[in-house]
């Protein structure tokens, strides 16, 4: 970190995540090898010759309190039962996130004092949207929520626009009662410790989160959704598709992080999160499964990359689908890809039965051209 | 089938012994398969208390009668000693189920030669398979030696059935534990290659690439069909993996929607991308039927209405007590009755097909 130290940003202001960033960088991308998105992350960059330049967001906290498991869960796919078997972070880990949006996660080891002068402070809070600082709350928090503090008031005074979302974690082996008491009991003595130094509204937001359920992909959902400029837009989109087509939830999925970047402004409950998510599980599992490049391996020899293109009659190549319950009355789930990157996810009611797919097809493409216009180039 | 079940046409009754060392995971893998639990959900189970009995029913005229033997050394004596001829009489399988974490494997081998001695004394046509479980506990890069290591210890305790006992290594925690299944219950069923017969005329009919047939409670799948170029799916693992998405899928609908797992089976499901499309489908009583097809809506209606007719073919295989037609007459009736109506749309897939190979020169 020391020693190649690049021009600071002139103002150190929280980063935006550029969503149209990717689309405009698109040509000069070097395309992935396999069609089918790897599941897992290759660490290779689809739109950028260096690392660096795109907004961060860090993992920060004590050792031990799962940052380097969050990311692995997160960004990487991995089964949360295997992050037992994670080694101790030691040196910084920079993780790109290669997908619809353009980020990249620094996980940090505990043991570091990044306020020290020896690390360039500017590089690495710089350009960052947002620091998350993960708490373990089976554990001993004091010590973590004073290092919290310390670090909120370092920023407060030198880069007042970072978001620091707090993630309360490992809330999974906690009892309700316990659970949310620890939360509130956290809470408090942020807020009592930033009102003393006279830091009322400081940006600072929690999340009570886990790796054994759904809960820490909502709290990333949200910790991104506040770095997209275009969210009021694309949830007044989702808003009146929802109303055209009587939808009882729509989701924005961002597919490779299972990361919604929007929804609709009717109230989210996690269940109906989670259905989507696992929803999106099973498409990606069985496309994995399924698209194989089916292409003549002659055809592929001879660089004739048209044969690929074999749907013939399908109508368009956006994958798509379709669950209906055996149940009676019951709800269903619609799938429409959007583009390379994103899913719009919908849970139908009854109001609007599985014969009007067309017209809901029909309306989604309008949606998707809204969509398009909104991140043009 | 099996020689110890000479009559055909009767529901069979097929007896299969879940053993094993207490807390080696039997009843564990028992919910997850047969009774919609998650994975986290079995450490609330408690211990096996004498045997469980569960009836499932499969495809076809095969009935599952499974006996999960509690595996505390009390419980464990009294099968090899009163209950001898009650417990190893007329045994189809024996699924003996191994803790890869144990810490007296030796011990737990000269159980399991105990048990397989008395097994060959009662029922001398049983097959074993073994299960090396909780695999999962072991780091990755360790797990196919142990696994080859322990199968061969295994493998030299199992008397008379030395060279026919199958070895699958198991974790609840993935579809290793379906494809240990998928291989018992397709030893089980006693009509599997009727059953294929009649699936692989029907992938003709709608020009399916695959065709994967699993029973709905499980997903497990009874057997599958795989046509032309789908050969060469590089997943060959796919089937167990199907099973498990489906699964999870269906767990995570019964809880989300507070409907319990057991009716929260999807009446139809498709996906379609621009390479293939994928759809479920009931198919009888007890079975659903996975299709994949060329991208197509076309191939995917004549597809839907095809199967829709062919149900009834398939659920007189799953009426056990009705006897069933012979297979050329079946066939011929089948041939005779709606199958042949929409060929000619599955043509019309053929011929697209026909022009992906065009293009592909």
């Amino acid at each position: 970190m020391e020693g190649e130290r690049p021009d600071p940003p002139d103002v150190p202001s929280a980063a935006h995540l550029m969503l149209t960033r990717y689309i405009s960088d698109l040509q000069d991308a070097d395309t992935p090898a396999n069609p089918i998105q790897p599941k897992w992350h290759t660490g290779r960059l689809p739109n950028s010759k260096q690392g660096d330049g795109k907004p961060r967001l860090l993992l920060m906290g004590q050792r031990r309190s799962g940052k380097s498991s969050i990311s692995s869960v997160v960004f990487h796919k991995m089964p949360p039962s295997e992050t037992l078997y994670l080694e101790t972070t030691t040196r910084i880990t920079k993780d790109q996130m290669h997908s619809f949006m353009d980020f990249q996660v620094w996980d940090f080891p505990g043991h570091l004092d990044y306020f020290d002068p020896a690390f360039d402070v500017d590089n690495i809070f710089g350009e960052i949207g947002a620091l998350v600082w993960v708490i373990d709350a089976q554990d001993e928090y004091l010590d973590a929520i004073n290092r919290l503090n310390t670090t909120i008031l370092n920023l407060q005074q030198h880069y007042p626009s970072i978001n620091v979302e707090v993630f309360v974690h490992k809330v999974d082996g906690l009892s309700e009662d316990y659970k949310s008491d620890t939360f509130r009991d956290i809470i408090q003595r942020v807020q009592d410790e930033l009102s003393d130094n006279g830091y009322e509204n400081a940006p600072v937001s929690f999340y009570q989160t886990s790796i054994y359920d759904h809960s820490i992909f909502e709290a990333f959902s949200k910790v991104i959704q506040k770095l997209i400029p275009q969210l009021p837009t694309l949830e007044s989109l989702l808003n009146s598709l929802c109303s055209t087509c009587r939808i009882e939830k729509a989701y924005l999925f961002d597919v490779l992080s299972k990361i919604y970047i929007a929804t609709d402004t009717s109230p989210t409950d996690i269940g109906s999160y989670e259905i989507c998510s696992d929803y999106i599980d099973v498409i990606v599992d069985i496309s994995e499964i399924y698209g194989w490049d089916r292409s003549n391996p002659d055809a592929q020899k001879t660089g004739d990359s048209s044969a690929q293109d074999v749907s013939g009659d399908s109508g368009n190549d956006d994958a798509e689908s379709l669950i209906t319950m055996e149940k009676k009355g019951s709800n269903y789930l619609y799938l429409r890809e959007i583009n390379k990157y994103l899913a719009l996810i919908c849970i139908m009611s009854e109001d609007s039965p599985t014969e009007k797919k067309a017209l809901v097809d029909y309306n989604v493409s309008i949606f998707q051209e809204a969509l398009q216009k909104v991140f043009q180039r | 089938m099996n020689p110890s079940n000479p009559q055909p046409k009767r529901q069979k009754q097929r007896k299969v012994l879940l053993m094993g060392k207490s807390g080696a995971g039997k009843s564990s893998m028992r919910s997850i398969v047969f009774s919609n639990y998650v994975a986290k959900d079995v450490r609330r189970l408690g211990a096996t208390i004498d045997v469980e009995h569960s009836n499932i029913k499969f495809m076809g005229n095969l009935m599952l009668n499974l006996w999960d033997c509690g595996g505390q050394d009390g419980f464990m004596e009294h099968y090899l000693t009163r209950q001898r001829e009650h417990v190893f009489g007329s045994v189809t399988v024996l699924i003996f189920v191994f803790d890869i974490e144990s810490r007296e494997f030796p011990a737990d081998v000269i159980n399991y030669s105990n048990i397989v001695r008395a097994l060959e004394e009662c029922s001398p046509s049983a097959k074993i398979f073994c299960l090396v479980h909780k695999m999962d506990l072991v780091q990755a890069q360790l797990r196919e030696r142990l696994f080859v290591e322990r199968s061969e210890y295994i493998r030299a305790a199992s008397e008379g059935f030395k060279g026919a006992v199958e070895f699958f290594a198991t974790s609840i925690w993935d579809q290793s534990l379906y494809k240990a299944w998928t291989q018992i219950i397709y030893y089980l069923i006693p009509n599997a290659s009727t059953i294929e017969t009649l699936l692989r005329q029907l992938g003709e009919v709608i020009d399916a690439r695959e065709i994967i047939l699993y029973e709905r409670t499980t997903c497990l799948m009874v057997t599958h069909v795989t046509r032309g170029e789908e050969d060469r799916n590089p997943f060959t693992d796919r089937f167990e993996r199907v099973s498990s998405i489906l699964k999870t899928h269906k767990q995570s609908m019964a809880k989300h929607t507070g409907m319990p797992a057991t009716s929260a089976n999807f009446a139809e499901m498709h996906v379609k991308t621009g390479r293939f499309m994928f759809f479920i489908t009931r198919l009888t009583e007890n079975t659903n039927l996975a299709a994949v097809i060329p991208p197509s809506e076309q191939i995917f209606n004549a597809a839907r209405l095809n199967i829709l007719l062919a149900r009834h073919k398939f659920a007189e295989l799953d009426i056990a007590s009705k006897p069933r037609m012979d297979m050329s007459q079946a066939m011929a009736r089948a041939a005779g009755t709606g199958w042949e109506m929409n060929v000619g749309k599955s043509q019309a897939g053929r011929t697209t097909s026909g022009e992906h190979a065009a293009i592909g020169e």
